[in-house]
């Protein structure tokens, strides 16, 4: 447990969504995993969490492939798979990581190059504690998941970039 | 598998749809400093929102999902939530622990304890320490300390996913667990996951005692600087065993005043507020905490480990009850009250977590299968615990029908919260010059802030990049300077 070699076992595809299931819109991100986890995608682990710390690094262990998905609390299209880069964060609290600066600190603690990686955001309207999710933001779930799930599978062109209308 | 973006000839080309993503950062810090005529810092104001909304989240929800629920309010802290919760609910349903089930759910706090205090040293403190508080802010993050201190960082984050693996054998799941339910809990450890962890306590204690040799020999190394910085006397507040020993888990109140002369002993945490009330003030949400015998202007106090270490009359486990009393000598007899000396005992906070957690391992009763009991009812329980950051207290009341009709929360950051404002007022009158704003005194409040790490994400969500925002008010009430910063600074 108390090293940095890659488990044996890690599946070459992580998924790894964050948020807060009872804080409205920011649940996207933990429903996203829990209807991939019951696809049981082959090569493919789903986890979740509030937010990114450093030793989500330690995730990324012996991947190929890692998609990080997260509520987008602006922007026009419901979702958006982008790249991601090392870069670190600069913040006056423990209390989270961005998905850039958790490849940052695997480049740092490796000394290696993270896999590559992505970053699903799926754009939500409310956040507050308590509240549902918005109508909205579940329709742009199913827009994501429906181009995510073929990307995973990597049956299907991929949707890098693409957007479906608002 | 094919994925078409690893053989795009040029991605940097690629049409962007910006979408920013949230930030979990749930919070925001603005801290106002008030100038008198004499433009010396009277007053300073450190503006967290506090939690709202949390009363009528849980209301009409049955008691026995609280604490699920409640690690909900906290990405930071949710097993602290979880257990608070739980013993207030061992109260609801008149449990009585089982041997099994207290000692899963001590492993499970301290592996919390261990996890939250690694993070917080490792990875938020020690650039600041090791790097200078006036350093420049692209070395004051974990990344450069992997850097420059890559043995250092590595054994923060193994000691971080050690504790998580404590958590998730002992709550059931990484996050989110259930392991602690009212009256007891849901599952005990199997033989091979308590061997698993069992194997490599040993060089977690190793690492533990390294970094409580690191903590003492950086604040020893400018004792006049760590002493000094942000320090402000007050009394201190903590739970305790019933022996007087360092417990994180149960006990009862204790509180000692800025001498170290004990002023409440044996306070019974069921019935807290004839201790503690809690003060409204207009210009923040958050309340200020105050031991009613001394009344507000003389009773607030500092909880967490600084409180802790000092409260207790000693540790049940030898290293770091050894790492305790020199931190006492180091005190010559007093107590010490400099707010950067929390970092050092939060290190042996973090020690004591890791020889408790080796001797559960070693413990037979963790593989019991006696997992829960209850007995009489009741309308009102009460759950406090000692989180990483400081006490933590959980109030509920139940209706007939089993569901929550009230509920109040006492969170560390709220009892911290006149001494984080005394401890940058400190900051602010030393190092503010003239009227005008600079970046040096900006980080220095931010270390200031690092020493206490209030729980900002128990405070109201907050989207996009997290800004602290310093502001400086003359006597006539105009703001004569405003300085923000979050991620790269800027004035505005």
């Amino acid at each position: 447990m108390l090293s940095l070699q890659p488990p044996p076992d890690a599946a070459p595809v992580l998924v790894l969504a964050i948020g807060n299931p009872s804080r409205g819109d920011d649940a996207l991100g933990p429903l996203a995993a829990q209807r991939l986890t019951e696809l049981d995608l082959p090569g493919v682990e789903v986890l979740t969490d509030f937010q990114l710390q450093v030793e989500h690094a330690l995730d990324l262990l012996g991947r190929r492939l890692v998609v990080f998905v997260d509520a987008a609390a602006s922007g026009s299209g419901p979702f958006e798979l982008r790249p991601l880069e090392p870069r670190a964060d600069v913040r006056h609290t423990s209390h989270s990581l961005s998905p850039a600066a958790v490849l940052d600190a695997y480049l740092r603690l490796t000394g290696t190059a993270p896999p590559s990686s992505r970053l699903l955001a799926i754009r939500g309207y409310g956040f507050e504690l308590g509240a549902p999710l918005t109508a909205a933001a579940s329709a742009n779930l199913q827009g994501a998941l429906a181009s995510l799930t073929p990307y995973l599978r990597g049956a299907l062109p991929p949707i890098e970039r693409q957007s479906l209308p608002a | 598998m094919g994925f078409a973006l690893e053989t795009a000839a040029d991605t940097a080309s690629l049409r962007r749809v910006a979408i920013d993503p949230l930030s979990r950062v749930e919070g925001h810090g603005k801290v106002t400093l008030l100038l008198d005529e004499n433009d010396r810092v009277a007053q300073v104001r450190l503006h967290i929102v506090e939690f709202r909304g949390f009363e009528k989240f849980i209301q009409g929800r049955p008691y026995w999902e609280v604490p699920v629920m409640v690690q909900r309010l906290c990405g930071i802290c949710p097993v602290s939530h979880h257990l608070a919760a739980a013993k207030a609910m061992d109260m609801i349903v008149g449990a009585r622990l089982t041997p099994t089930a207290e000692k899963v759910r001590r492993l499970m706090h301290y592996g919390q304890i261990l996890q939250s205090h690694a993070l917080h040293f490792f990875h938020l403190a020690s650039p600041d320490l090791l790097f200078g508080f006036d350093s420049e802010v692209a070395r004051r993050n974990v990344v450069a300390l992997a850097a420059e201190h890559p043995d250092l960082a590595k054994k923060g984050v193994l000691l971080r996913k050690y504790g998580q693996e404590v958590i998730r054998v002992t709550a059931g799941k990484r996050v989110h667990g259930t392991g602690a339910i009212p009256g007891g809990v849901n599952k005990a450890l199997t033989a091979a996951e308590r061997d698993t962890l069992r194997e490599d306590s040993y060089r977690v204690i190793a690492w533990a005692r390294e970094a409580v040799e690191l903590a003492r020999r950086l604040h020893e190394s400018n004792r006049a600087l760590y002493d000094s910085f942000g320090a402000f006397r007050s009394s201190m507040l903590s739970i305790v065993a019933p022996d007087g020993s360092l417990d994180l888990y149960d006990g009862s109140l204790r509180a000692r005043d800025a001498d170290g002369a004990i002023l409440v002993d044996r306070g019974d945490c069921n019935r807290y507020w004839e201790l503690i009330f809690e003060e409204v003030k207009p210009w923040s949400y958050m309340k200020f905490p105050f031991l009613r015998s001394l009344g507000p202007a003389e009773g607030w106090y500092k909880v967490g480990p600084l409180a802790r270490v000092q409260n207790c009359d000693r540790i049940d486990t030898p290293l770091a009850d050894a790492a305790r009393r020199d931190f006492l000598d180091f005190g010559g007899g007093a107590p010490v009250h400099a707010p950067l000396a929390y970092h050092w005992t939060r290190m042996i906070e973090m020690l004591f977590a890791a020889e408790l957690i080796k001797d559960l391992l070693h413990d037979d009763d963790l593989l019991g299968t006696d997992l829960v009991n209850q007995g009489e009812h009741a309308e009102r329980g009460v759950g406090i615990i000692e989180a990483p950051r400081g006490t933590l207290i959980h109030h509920y009341r139940v209706d007939e029908n089993d569901q929550i009709t009230r509920a109040n929360l006492i969170v560390s950051t709220t009892h911290n919260n006149q001494a984080m404002n005394e401890a940058i007022r400190q900051v602010a009158r030393t190092y503010l010059d003239g009227r005008k704003l600079t970046e040096a005194l900006l980080n220095h409040i931010e270390v200031a802030i690092r020493a206490f790490d209030p729980c900002l994400s128990c405070a109201t969500h907050a989207l996009g990049q997290m800004p602290l925002a310093v502001e400086l008010v003359d006597a006539a009430g105009v703001t004569v300077d405003r300085l923000v910063k979050g991620g790269e600074a800027a004035r505005c």
